[in-house]
C-alpha cells in the first residue's frame, strides 16, 4: 500500500487551472524528484500535500490522513508530512535549538527537557549540534536550511516535502544541504522533492516526475527519464530538442 | 424651573461645536505656519536655527498639552497680560500643532531621495530655490495623508481647552450636564458630534494614503 | 514690572508632588499593561480571529480614535453611573486609559502582524501548529518587535493624556499642581514643576520600554 495517495487532484486559482487531474502514489521509503518548468504546478502540488493550499477536486491521503480544510484534519495530515521551504522560514526570534523544540512542545505537549534532547539529536543529525544557541541571523543560508530540516524531523514525520530547498542558496552552500538530504534518503525517509538539481535527482531518486502544464507528463526511474525521454516537452526541458 | 428636551441639549451642543471648529481651524492654520517656519529652520544650514527648531519641537512634543495650556494661561498673566482663555488656548494649540506638523513634514522632506537635492544644487539652485521648486512640490504629495490624519488629533485636542475655561463642545457638555443632570445623554451626544467631525477626516486620510501607495506602486 | 519666580514657595508641597508622581506612574503602568493586552487581543481578532467579531472591533477602534479622551473619561465617570455602572475615580481613569490605549495599540500591532512574511505562517502550519498556536508562538513576538518604537510613543502620548484624569479628582501630577496653585497662588511655578516631572517620566518610560524590549526581543533583527 502506498504511503501517499494522490488521486485526480485538480486545483484552480480563479479561472486558471494549475493542477489538471494529478494521480501519483508514493510508497514508503521512496524518493521522488519532481521536475518541470516554473508554472508547471510542481510547487503547488507539494503545497497541497501539506495542506498549505486547498484542492478543488480529487483526494490526497497520507497514511490514512485525508486532506480537508478543517484544522483537525490539517493537523492530522501535517503530523505525518513535514515540509522544507525554499526560504528556510526559520523563526527569527528563537535560537536554532528553540526552533527545533517549539513544535514538539506546543503541538505534542512534550516536556522542555525531552524536546531539548530531541532537538540536540536532530541538530547533530544535520551536523549543527554546536549551533544550538545560535540565532537564525547568525547562521549561513545552508546552515539555516539544515536547521529547518532538523526542525521538520523533530516532529517525526513519515515523509518530507522539499520545495526547491537549495534554490535560495549560494552555489557553494548547496552541497551541504544536499548531503543531508542524501543521507536521509539512504536512511529510508520518504522524500518528495521539487528540485532543479538534476545530478542529485539522477543519483538519489527512485522515480522522477516531469510536470508540464498542470499534468504529470512523464514519470519513471531516473535512468529512463534522463537517458531516453519519451516526450518532446521533456526533451525540450532538458534542452536536447 | 426649566426642563431640557433632548433637542435642547443637542442644539446647545451644536452651538458650542462652532467654537470647537473655529479653534481647530485657527490651530491648524496657525500651526501649519509655525510648522513651516520650524521645518525651514530644522533643515537649514544654520546650526543655531537647527538647534532652536529641535528645542521647540521636542519641548512641545515632549510635554503634555494640558501643561502647555496652563503655562500659557497662567504664565502670560504673570507678566501682567490678562489673557482670556481663548487666547491662551489658541496660542498653545498653534505651537503644539506646529511642533507635530513640523516633524511629520520633515519626514516627508527626508523621504525625497538625496539625488533630487544633488541634481538641483548641480543646477546652481539656492537652498530656498531647491525647496521651493524641487523638494517641497514632491514632499507635499506624500505629506497630505498624514497631515489630514493629524487634523483629527487637533480637533480632539481642542477638548482640553475646556479645562482652562474656554467654552467649546466639551465645556458646554459639562455646563449642560450640570443643568440637566443627564451626563449619559449629554456626553454621549458630545462624543457623537466629535465623531462626526473626526471620522470623515480619519477616513479621507486613509483613502488618500491608499491612493498614494497605489500611485507609487505603479511608478 | 518685575517678574519674580519663586520656586521656594513650593518647598512645603514636595510630598504632594511625590504622591502625584506615584499616581501618574500607577495610571501609566496599569493602564499601559492592560491597554496593550487589549490591543493585542483586538489585533488578533482583526487579523486572525472570528470574522463575526471583526466589525465589532472596528467599530470600537473607530469610536475611540475619533473622540477626545476627555469625553471618554467623563462618559465613563459621570455618564455610566446614570445607567447603574459606577466606580471610583481611579478605576474610571484606568478603565478610560485601557479602552483608549487598546484602540490605538490595536491598529499599531495589527500593522506589525500584517508585516509578517507569509512563510512564517506556512512554517508554523507545516509543523502542525494551529492558527492560534502559530500566532502565539511564531508571529506575535517578531510583530511586537517591529512596532515596539511606535507602541512606546503611543504609551508616552497616553501618559501625557492622563493629565486629564485630574479633572475627575484623580490625584496625579496635574492634580498636585492644581492643588498647590490654589493654595499659594504660584500657578506658573507649580505648572513648570509639573511639566518637568512629566518630561522626566517620559524619558524614564522610553528607557523602561527600551529595556523591556531588549529583554523580550533578544535579537535586534526581526524577520522581513
Amino acid at each position: 500500500m502506498s504511503l501517499i495517495a494522490i488521486t485526480e487532484v485538480r486545483k484552480r486559482f480563479g479561472t486558471n487551472e494549475v493542477l489538471k487531474g494529478i494521480n501519483l502514489d508514493v510508497a514508503a521509503g521512496e524518493v521522488i524528484a519532481i521536475i518541470g518548468k516554473s508554472g508547471s504546478g510542481k510547487s503547488t502540488l507539494l503545497r497541497c500535500i501539506n495542506g498549505l493550499e486547498t484542492i478543488d477536486e480529487g483526494s490526497i491521503v497520507v497514511a490514512g490522513a485525508q486532506l480537508a480544510a478543517d484544522e483537525v484534519h490539517l493537523r492530522a495530515l501535517r503530523l505525518k508530512v513535514g515540509m522544507i521551504f525554499q526560504g528556510f522560514n526559520l523563526f527569527p526570534h528563537l535560537t536554532a535549538g528553540r526552533n527545533v523544540m517549539l513544535s514538539p512542545m506546543v503541538v505534542k505537549k512534550v516536556s522542555a527537557k525531552e524536546a531539548e534532547e530531541e532537538a540536540r539529536v536532530r541538530l547533530a543529525q544535520v551536523g549543527l549540534d554546536h549551533k544550538f544557541d545560535a540565532y537564525p541571523d547568525q547562521l549561513s543560508g545552508g546552515q539555516q536550511q539544515r536547521v529547518a530540516i532538523a526542525r521538520a524531523l523533530a516532529m517525526r514525520p513519515l515523509a518530507l516535502l522539499c520545495d526547491e530547498i537549495t534554490s535560495a542558496l549560494d552555489p557553494e552552500l548547496v552541497n551541504e544541504v544536499l548531503q543531508v538530504v542524501g543521507k536521509l534518503a539512504a536512511e529510508g525517509m520518504t522524500l518528495l522533492m521539487v528540485t532543479h538539481e538534476m545530478r542529485f535527482a539522477r543519483e538519489v531518486c527512485d522515480r522522477v516526475v516531469f510536470m508540464h502544464q498542470g499534468r504529470v507528463h512523464e514519470i519513471g526511474p531516473p535512468g529512463d527519464v534522463f537517458e531516453s525521454p519519451k516526450t518532446l516537452e521533456l526533451r525540450q526541458f532538458f534542452g536536447m530538442a | 424651573m426649566t426642563t431640557f428636551t433632548t433637542w435642547d441639549i443637542v442644539r446647545n451642543l451644536l452651538l458650542a461645536t462652532q467654537w470647537t471648529i473655529l479653534l481647530s481651524l485657527v490651530a491648524f492654520v496657525g500651526g501649519g505656519v509655525a510648522a513651516l517656519l520650524a521645518l525651514l529652520a530644522r533643515t537649514s544650514q544654520n546650526r543655531a536655527a537647527r538647534r532652536l527648531a529641535v528645542f521647540y519641537i521636542e519641548l512641545f512634543q515632549g510635554t503634555p498639552l494640558l501643561m502647555q495650556l496652563f503655562l500659557f494661561f497662567f504664565g502670560l498673566s504673570l507678566v501682567g497680560v490678562n489673557v482670556p482663555p481663548w487666547l491662551a488656548a489658541a496660542l498653545a494649540l498653534i505651537l503644539w500643532t506646529g511642533a507635530f506638523l513640523a516633524e511629520i513634514w520633515r519626514g516627508c522632506v527626508e523621504a525625497i531621495p538625496r539625488g533630487q537635492w544633488e541634481a538641483s544644487s548641480s543646477l546652481a539652485m539656492s537652498y530656498f530655490e531647491q525647496m521651493r521648486h524641487v523638494v517641497l512640490p514632491q514632499a507635499l504629495r506624500i505629506a497630505v495623508p498624514p497631515t489630514v490624519g493629524f487634523s483629527v488629533q487637533v480637533v480632539k485636542a481642542t477638548a482640553l481647552t475646556s479645562i482652562i475655561g474656554f467654552v467649546e463642545l466639551s465645556k458646554a457638555s459639562t455646563m449642560i450636564t450640570n443643568a440637566t443632570f443627564q451626563p449619559f445623554v449629554v456626553y454621549g451626544f458630545a462624543a457623537l458630534i466629535y465623531f462626526a467631525l473626526c471620522w470623515p477626516l480619519s477616513k479621507s486620510s486613509q483613502l488618500l494614503e491608499r491612493k498614494l501607495n497605489v500611485a507609487h506602486r505603479n511608478h | 514690572m518685575a517678574v519674580g519666580l519663586d520656586f521656594g514657595a513650593l518647598a512645603d508641597y514636595v510630598p504632594v508632588f511625590v504622591k502625584g508622581v506615584g499616581v501618574t506612574v500607577e495610571l501609566t503602568v496599569v493602564g499601559g499593561t492592560l491597554g496593550i493586552s487589549l490591543g493585542v487581543t483586538c489585533a488578533w481578532v482583526k487579523t486572525q480571529g472570528p470574522k463575526l467579531l471583526r466589525p465589532v472591533v472596528s467599530l470600537y477602534v473607530e469610536l475611540i480614535r475619533n473622540t477626545p479622551f476627555l469625553i471618554q473619561l467623563f462618559f465613563i465617570f459621570f455618564g455610566l453611573p446614570s445607567i447603574g455602572v459606577s466606580m471610583g475615580e481611579m478605576e474610571a481613569a484606568i478603565l478610560a486609559m485601557v479602552i483608549n490605549l487598546g484602540a490605538y495599540a490595536c491598529e499599531i500591532i495589527r500593522a506589525g502582524i500584517e508585516a509578517t512574511p507569509r512563510g512564517q505562517f506556512e512554517a508554523g502550519a507545516s509543523l502542525a501548529m494551529s492558527r492560534f498556536q502559530t500566532f502565539r508562538h511564531v508571529v506575535l513576538r517578531p510583530a511586537l518587535q517591529r512596532i515596539w518604537p511606535a507602541l512606546t510613543s503611543q504609551l508616552v502620548i497616553v501618559m501625557f493624556g492622563s493629565a486629564v484624569c485630574s479633572q475627575i479628582a484623580v490625584e496625579d501630577i496635574t492634580f498636585a499642581a492644581n492643588f498647590i496653585q490654589s493654595r499659594n497662588f504660584r500657578a506658573f511655578e507649580a505648572y513648570i514643576v509639573a511639566t518637568l516631572l512629566y518630561l522626566a517620566l517620559a524619558i524614564l518610560l522610553r528607557q523602561g520600554m527600551r529595556l523591556l524590549g531588549t529583554a523580550l526581543f533578544p535579537r535586534r533583527r526581526a524577520a522581513r
